[in-house]
């Protein structure tokens, strides 16, 4: 943008490391704000003097932002490239300006300043922790009418999108020898010394440049440069090596079993114009042979009355926006702390024109060097004094101070506090890998223990301080990480020196004075969800003994921040109301995502087509060019039904049955599963694995078989056919196909190792092409060398091999429809050639294709049944009139005991029957239930249900199947079927609709 | 028991809440009790709190190895309906929806039952045929559960996705407006509260290290980290653990033990009105009332007691999440977590006596057992009482695994073309 | 996702390439017809479900195919060993003693 740029109060100019030569612009509800490139939106909005960014969650508080990085709890905000691209709950610290970039503040009505909601801060006695738990229960049904749409609507944050995700996310897996979580000096040091070692390093750091601590610590010098320059030429010289990725903007958020790491890379949105070929985020999914945690550690803030008002903010962050973006946080800024860090950045801030009223340290005796440095700078320290409320309310106007044993408050007016009540070691991703924490009580703070996988961790997120000590433990790590990995290559040494950098003394976990058991204040623990010390203090009281239950019942670090700054300070106020060690009443568990993460870039590419593969048959375009419909069976598309001019399914389907039982059909069968099973034992093996017998088959014929699991419920069937002594051409159904292979390699490997049998899959390798009905023969008879299609030569359940249309085929004589049919298998690539080819036949004589609608119909006209639809599971080959193909004199077979038990032997089971509507035209719904009495009252007893049921063309008449009790029993038996507005009456009879005797086959 | 009410949260909204005394007692262990149950988790605390009130028996000890309600009572996507297809399965879950109606009054506790409606999507001519034949089942059932059209899917939750070219386009859904969520922890404590209040003994950080038996091989007593405490009768309703429990007695179980795994977005305003259910994708979503969306997974392949599963299953869960509600792909997960999940092989439970006199066993509630808390916790309580099984869970012995009796409801979903 | 070693193809693989296939050293009956219903129910249904070292089958299905064992540790998910099917139950008490010194190096 060509516009001048607009004033930004709090930009120092010579301070930090953003050029005014890059000036951007964005809007914050609705008002355009210049920043500067390498702003976040937090330090653009500080440099705009603008602290107030939003509303707490359950007092609708006005809140400003406290941190400078993904700690943040408060500085949510909505941020939208355009009306698709908008994002809810984004931390204004974390992300980047980009020319354009439109924020909003979140839970407000209908302003930021004037937000109705603010009301619960006022009824807020009323609203203590978990008092939801205690009311709202009259009258009944009030709470989900009345009560909890009102709850509903105060919670939550920002607002959902409500456009479909126009952006394109990716994902990597990455191996790598040595994974480096973390780009400050330690993360640094341990790369270097790694790399130079020859290990493939991967290390992350989810700032957008590296440095981690020392964006803000100028006082660092390593070899001879200043701490940040020092890192940018690390980065550099490790971005420079063939065996390093450098991974900036990249959180490292979940630590998985075995050394597994979930990374997210945010790659575009900090760019004002993405190029389309740029994913908005990557999801690095990498396996590290040795995982370094370099991670360092998070301030803490106090927890004193108001500590929630806008402007007062983490000493480090005051000092990330100082010396990094060049912005102060204030004009007149206190400072109140229990930790040496806050010095340090009041020396800052004091030294770039910054007024510091006051420095407030609750220690009695705090670094003496640093009073003197204080004193000298012209700046007042009150030790031995606690801030024992701030004023303002918008923003923070005054502090009030008194001496931490009593004694009167000063209030000294101010328009910033920055705090620092000492350092928490971020041991996240340790915790996530199953370490186990240990309690340093000198410091009180927990660091790494025990180890549960192969990773270390170096610097302050491993409770290392001083700063040389950091380097040396970090070079120690990578190197042996190297030298773990590849034990054979000799050890390279690396040294770097490093002056300045103070190990900070210091540290208050807990209520601060003022906010003592006893004093009614609002001393905020959780800033983002209202949790207050005495929040957590009357969890205690009302007998939550566990932090588990401490955290559950206040909600204290269930925020999005997921208690970064609040976990330790509520622990030590549960522990102090328990009168406990902290260590005894425990820490909550570190749960992954370290920051929430994007669905979509857990999705990635899993989306819309690539959602599940779709799987077609060699054939689909061209029933696609017939116009067919298509249903989803499994990943399948398949052809559904075949609507001519206009048609609705039922016309269609009623067309189709009708032409295949007086003409010729043909149906794409393509998706049944196939399996070629082969070797010396393969007839043996299948008489083992299916209920019939199978020894005696002969070469060239066909045989239905039925499947069970060893419990004796039906599992699948098929048709078999032997193609040679050693070798047979095995169907499952369309959804059978992998666990039936998967259920024969288990026996085939594990049981009958001994068998002599190989199973390939050959669903993809034929297209299957049906043609059904009395005219079938003449309309292939044309096309097909080799083979005599006579009755004589290839009755009912034969094949042959030979060739159709010039290609080898295996085609069987064999019948889903009840008609004179033929099954032709030929190599998938020839599938559409061959279907095109015979299609014209079948067309020119007056024909059809149908589809597998109509295929369902004309089984159920003869009753065949389809597993899955006709049995449940919970079916036995003689509830569902199989018992034929049960072989009676095996010995063994897979189910042959399960079968044998009481409750599949005993009477009254379900047995698959026929049924007729008695009124001759009302077509039952699959599902319905059957009853003997339908004037029973509820709860009825039901005897059966419809499995199968449509009107039959041909037999001009409704028809069903129907598992009913003892149903075989009960043949001409009237029975009910009530459905929601009528009953429709029913009668029991043989499942067979079309041809009893079954002569049509035999054409 | 101090009565909870609005009245009595504004009178101690006077005075800082100081009022307020412990929810229920953390008492020293008794040397023996009439009833131990083992397991805290809200089917456990129901138990003690039905066998106190409907049954008279107040002394009675639920031991916890951690804290109470800190397993899969705190870890599931607390989802509760009850249109299941078999008549047994429909009869305790019914039972259960009955007592959820009015359990926050029952118990002066608000468990947050919020009957929104639970809505099972359909995407293709299978599901269609099975949930036509669970809406005529349970209508005959007397249970709620009815079909919708696509549009009319969409019209009960709006961010639904039912275009046709979806990769698995909406078809219908069976829609149970009775069904709903409550707030799990509220369940527990609620529980608990009643219970304590009652008598009972909830004995937390008691981890039970073996079981007892006597000359007759009946139960005499628990041993556990904090000593031996006798029992007449011992009930074990310890979900995931129940397998390593009831080997202390020497009785094998007909139970895995898998991951599950569950997560939550950041909180959204209200955007989300009812609970969806998507067998066919894997896709399981409610808002809660701090307006997180509350997302379950599927259960990890193996067997395990680890409480954490892997990434790829959170993937394979937003990836059918993202695919019905596209809108959602920029929401962010904020926490994920994992409970391990006791499943039998019907995936039924066992609400039952054992072999072992005095020893009874409620377990195998799969991914599905919060739904049934309040039913559960009532029948095996009158289990235990009478010796004897409730005519609700007649059907939910070990036994059927031997004559063949199974409960199988997803079997009878079962998917096979 | 579990790190798998697959000892046939002798490479360590991704947790997606197999398919856990339950409790391993349950052996069919060649004898199926002569078990009681218990006996029976005791070989389909009942499971020893260990909390600790546990021995488990599992399928390379999108690698070699093959079905092979596994000891793992069901509390912490570490695989202790794989093994081939067929092949003896591994002397736990070794194995045990293996994690430990591994695990004492890292």
């Amino acid at each position: 943008m060509n516009a001048p740029v607009l004033i930004q109060p709090n930009r120092i100019a010579g301070k930090g490391r953003l050029s005014v030569a890059d000036p951007m612009r964005f809007t914050f509800d609705g008002k355009t704000l210049p920043a500067l490139k390498g702003d976040t939106v937090a330090s653009a909005l500080i440099a705009n003097d603008i602290h107030l960014v939003g509303r707490s969650f359950k007092y609708h508080r006005p809140r400003g932002i406290v941190s400078a990085g993904p700690e943040e709890p408060n500085a949510l905000l909505g941020i939208q490239r355009d009306v698709a691209r908008h994002t809810p709950n984004i931390r204004a610290t974390v992300q980047e300006v980009y020319d354009g970039l439109e924020a909003t503040s979140q839970n407000r009505w209908p302003s930021l300043k004037y937000d109705i909601g603010e009301i619960n801060d006022v009824v807020s006695p009323l609203l203590s922790a978990g008092f939801y738990y205690k009311t709202f229960m009259w009258p009944r049904k009030a709470w989900d009418k009345v009560y909890e749409p009102f709850i509903r609507n105060a919670a939550g944050l920002g607002k959902a999108p409500v456009h479909k995700d126009p952006d394109r996310y990716s994902s990597q897996h990455e191996h790598c020898d040595v994974l480096i979580l973390g780009g400050g000096v330690a993360g640094l040091s341990a790369a270097l010394a790694a790399a130079k070692n020859g290990a493939r390093v991967i290390i992350c750091d989810e700032q957008p440049t590296f440095g981690g601590a020392l964006h803000f610590d100028t006082d660092i010098v390593i070899d001879g440069m200043d701490g940040f320059s020092w890192a940018q030429q690390a980065m550099a010289k490790l971005a420079a090596m063939d065996n390093v990725r450098v991974l900036t903007r990249t959180t490292a958020f979940g630590y998985y079993a075995q050394n597994y790491v979930g990374l997210i890379e945010r790659v575009s949105e900090h760019l004002s114009a993405p190029s389309a070929d740029l994913p908005r985020e990557r999801l690095w999914e990498v396996r590290a042979k040795k995982v370094i945690i370099a991670t360092g550690s998070i301030e803490r803030h106090m927890v004193f009355a108001n500590n929630d008002r806008p402007g007062i903010l983490l000493a480090s962050s005051a000092r990330t926006y100082l010396n990094h973006y060049g912005v102060a946080v204030g004009k007149n800024v206190g400072v109140y702390t229990a930790n040496d860090s806050a010095y340090a950045a009041a020396f800052d801030l004091k030294e770039a024109g910054i007024n510091i009223p006051a420095i407030v340290d609750i220690r009695e005796h705090p670094n003496a060097e640093l009073v003197a440095k204080a004193k000298a700078l012209g700046i007042r320290v009150l030790t031995g004094h606690g801030v024992m409320a701030a004023g303002g309310k918008l923003r923070v106007s005054s502090m009030s101070v008194a001496p931490v044993n009593g004694g009167a408050r000063e209030v000294i007016p101010i328009d910033s506090i920055i705090m620092s009540g000492g350092w928490t070691p971020s041991v996240h991703m340790f915790s996530q890998s199953r370490g186990k924490v240990a309690y340093d009580a000198a410091k009180s703070r927990f660091v790494p223990g025990v180890y549960a996988q192969d990773c270390v961790s170096v610097g302050s997120c491993n409770g290392t301080d001083d700063l040389s000590a950091i380097i040396d433990e970090a070079i120690k790590a990578g190197e042996e990480a190297a030298t773990y990995v590849r034990p054979n290559t000799s050890q390279v040494s690396i040294s770097i020196e490093a002056n300045g950098g103070n190990a900070w003394e210091g540290t208050l976990i807990g209520a601060a004075p003022g906010a003592e058991a006893g004093k009614v204040v609002k001393a905020f623990v959780d800033f983002q969800n209202d949790v207050t010390a005495k929040d957590i203090r009357l969890a205690v009281q009302e007998g939550f003994q566990s932090i588990e239950h401490v955290k559950r019942f206040t909600t204290n670090g269930m925020a999005t921040d997921q208690g970064k700054l609040s976990n330790m300070h509520g622990l030590a106020i549960a522990a102090e109301a328990l009168g406990k060690e902290l260590p005894e009443v425990g820490l909550t568990t570190f749960r992954a995502p370290y920051t929430p993460i994007t669905f979509g870039a857990l999705v990635s590419h899993s989306k819309g087509a690539l959602f599940e593969p779709t799987r077609k048959t060699p054939m689909h375009e061209s029933e696609v060019a017939i116009g067919a419909v298509f249903e989803d069976v499994g990943n399948w598309k398949r052809a559904w039904y075949y609507p001519k001019g206009g048609e609705d399914m039922h016309a269609a389907v009623n067309r189709e049955c009708k032409t295949t039982r007086t003409n010729v059909g043909m149906f794409d069968a393509s998706t049944l599963g196939k399996i070629e099973v082969v070797g010396p034992d393969a007839a043996e093996f299948l008489n083992l694995i299916y209920t019939n017998p199978f020894l005696k088959l002969g070469v060239g014929k066909l045989r239905y078989g039925i499947m069970c699991r060893e419990d004796g419920f039906i599992y699948d069937d098929g048709v078999v056919a032997r193609i040679a002594e050693d070798r047979f051409h095995v169907t499952t159904t369309t959804g059978g196909a992998p666990r039936v292979l998967n259920m024969m390699e288990d026996y085939l490997q594990t049981e009958f190792p001994h068998m002599k049998v190989w199973l390939t899959s050959t669903s993809e390798q034929w297209a299957v092409i049906a043609v059904q009905g009395p005219k079938s023969r003449d309309i292939i008879a044309p096309f097909v060398d080799g083979i005599d299609l006579s009755a004589e030569a290839l009755p009912h359940m034969s094949m042959a091999e030979g060739t159709i249309c010039g290609v080898p085929t295996r085609l069987m004589r064999m019948s889903f429809t009840g008609e004179m049919g033929f099954e032709i298998n030929v190599p998938a690539d020839y599938g559409r050639a061959v279907w095109d080819t015979l299609y014209e036949a079948v067309e020119a004589a007056d024909g059809c294709a149908y589809g597998t609608e109509s295929m369902h119909v004309l089984r159920a006209e003869k009753g065949y049944i389809i597993v899955g639809q006709d049995t449940d599971g919970t079916v036995t080959p003689h509830d569902a009139g199989l018992d034929w193909a049960v072989g009676k004199k095996k010995t063994d077979f897979v189910g042959i005991r399960g079968l044998k038990r009481p409750d599949l032997v005993a009477s009254g089971r379900r047995q698959l029957v026929g049924l007729k509507s008695i009124d001759g035209r009302s077509v039952l719904e699959e599902g319905a239930q059957i009853v003997e009495d339908p004037n029973q009252p509820v709860p009825m007893k039901m005897i059966g249900w419809v499995s199968s049921s449509y009107w039959s063309e041909n037999a001009q008449k409704p028809i069903a199947m129907a598992l009913i009790e003892d149903g075989f029993n009960l043949m001409g038996k009237k029975l009910y079927v009530p459905m929601a507005n009528e009953v429709i009456e029913v009668e029991v009879c043989k499942a067979v609709f079309v041809d009893e005797e079954g002569g049509r086959l035999h054409g | 028991m101090r009565r909870f009410s609005g009245f009595a949260v504004a009178r101690e909204a006077m005075r800082a809440h100081k009022g307020w005394g412990q929810q229920w007692d953390n008492p020293e262990p008794k040397s023996s009790y009439d009833v131990i149950i083992i397991g805290a988790g809200g089917h456990g605390l129901a138990t003690a709190y039905y066998l106190a009130k409907e049954h008279g028996i107040t002394n009675v000890a639920v031991l916890e190895k951690g804290w109470l309600g800190g397993g899969n009572t705190g870890r599931n996507t607390t989802i509760i309906r009850s249109n299941y297809l078999f008549d047994e399965s429909a009869g305790l879950y019914n039972h259960a929806v009955n007592l959820w109606e009015g359990l926050s009054q029952d118990l002066n506790y608000n468990v947050m039952f919020s009957q929104r409606g639970v809505m099972m999507m359909a995407h293709n001519v299978h599901d269609v045929q099975v949930f036509k034949r669970h809406v005529h089942a349970n209508r005959l059932n007397g249970v709620d559960n009815e079909w919708l059209t696509p549009e009319q899917a969409k019209a009960y939750c709006p961010p639904l996705d039912i275009s046709k070219s979806a990769r698995y386009p909406v078809m219908g859904a069976a829609l149970q407006r009775k069904g709903g969520t409550a707030r799990h922890d509220a369940v527990a404590w609620g529980y608990a509260r009643a219970a304590a209040a009652r008598g009972v003994h909830i004995i937390q950080n008691c981890e039970v290290t073996g079981i007892k038996r006597g000359q007759g091989g009946e139960v005499t007593g628990v041993e556990t980290s904090r000593g031996f405490i006798g029992a007449k009768k011992v009930g074990v309703v310890a979900a995931g653990n129940t397998s390593h429990v009831m080997q202390m007695a020497d009785v094998q179980m007909p139970l895995e033990s898998f991951p599950l795994q569950a997560l939550v977005s950041e909180p959204v305003k209200p955007c989300f009105p009812c609970v969806v259910m998507s067998n066919t994708v894997h896709a399981y979503i409610s808002q809660s009332d701090k307006g997180e969306l509350v997302i379950g997974a599927g259960t990890d392949q193996y067997t395990s007691y680890s409480q954490t599963g892997g990434l790829h299953v959170i993937q394979h869960t937003l990836d059918a999440i993202c695919e019905i509600f596209p809108i959602f792909s920029r929401m962010k997960m904020l926490r994920s977590w994992g409970g391990i999940v006791d499943v039998t092989p019907d995936r039924s439970p066992i609400i039952a006596q054992t072999p072992v006199p005095g020893l009874y066993v409620n377990c195998g509630w799969g991914t599905g057992g919060f739904k049934a808390t309040p039913g559960s916790g009532h029948v095996f309580a009158h289990t235990i009482a009478k010796a004897a099984p409730h005519k609700i869970n007649e059907g939910y012995t070990m036994e059927r695994f031997t004559t063949g009796r199974l409960i199988d409801e997803a079997a009878a979903a079962a998917v096979s073309h | 996702m579990l790190l798998i070693h697959c000892p046939y193809c002798a490479e360590e693989r991704p947790e997606t390439e197999f398919a856990h296939a339950g409790e391993a050293h349950i052996e069919r009956s060649t004898e199926m017809n002569a078990l009681t219903d218990e006996g029976f129910s005791k070989f389909f249904f009942y499971r020893d479900n260990t909390k600790g070292t546990t021995f488990e089958r599992w399928r390379h299905i999108h690698g070699c195919g093959r079905y092979f064992n596994a000891a793992r540790d069901t509390v912490s998910d570490k695989f202790l060993t794989t093994y081939k099917a067929g092949e003896p139950k591994p002397d736990l008490s070794k194995l045990v003693d293996d994690q430990t010194n591994a695990g004492a190096k890292s």
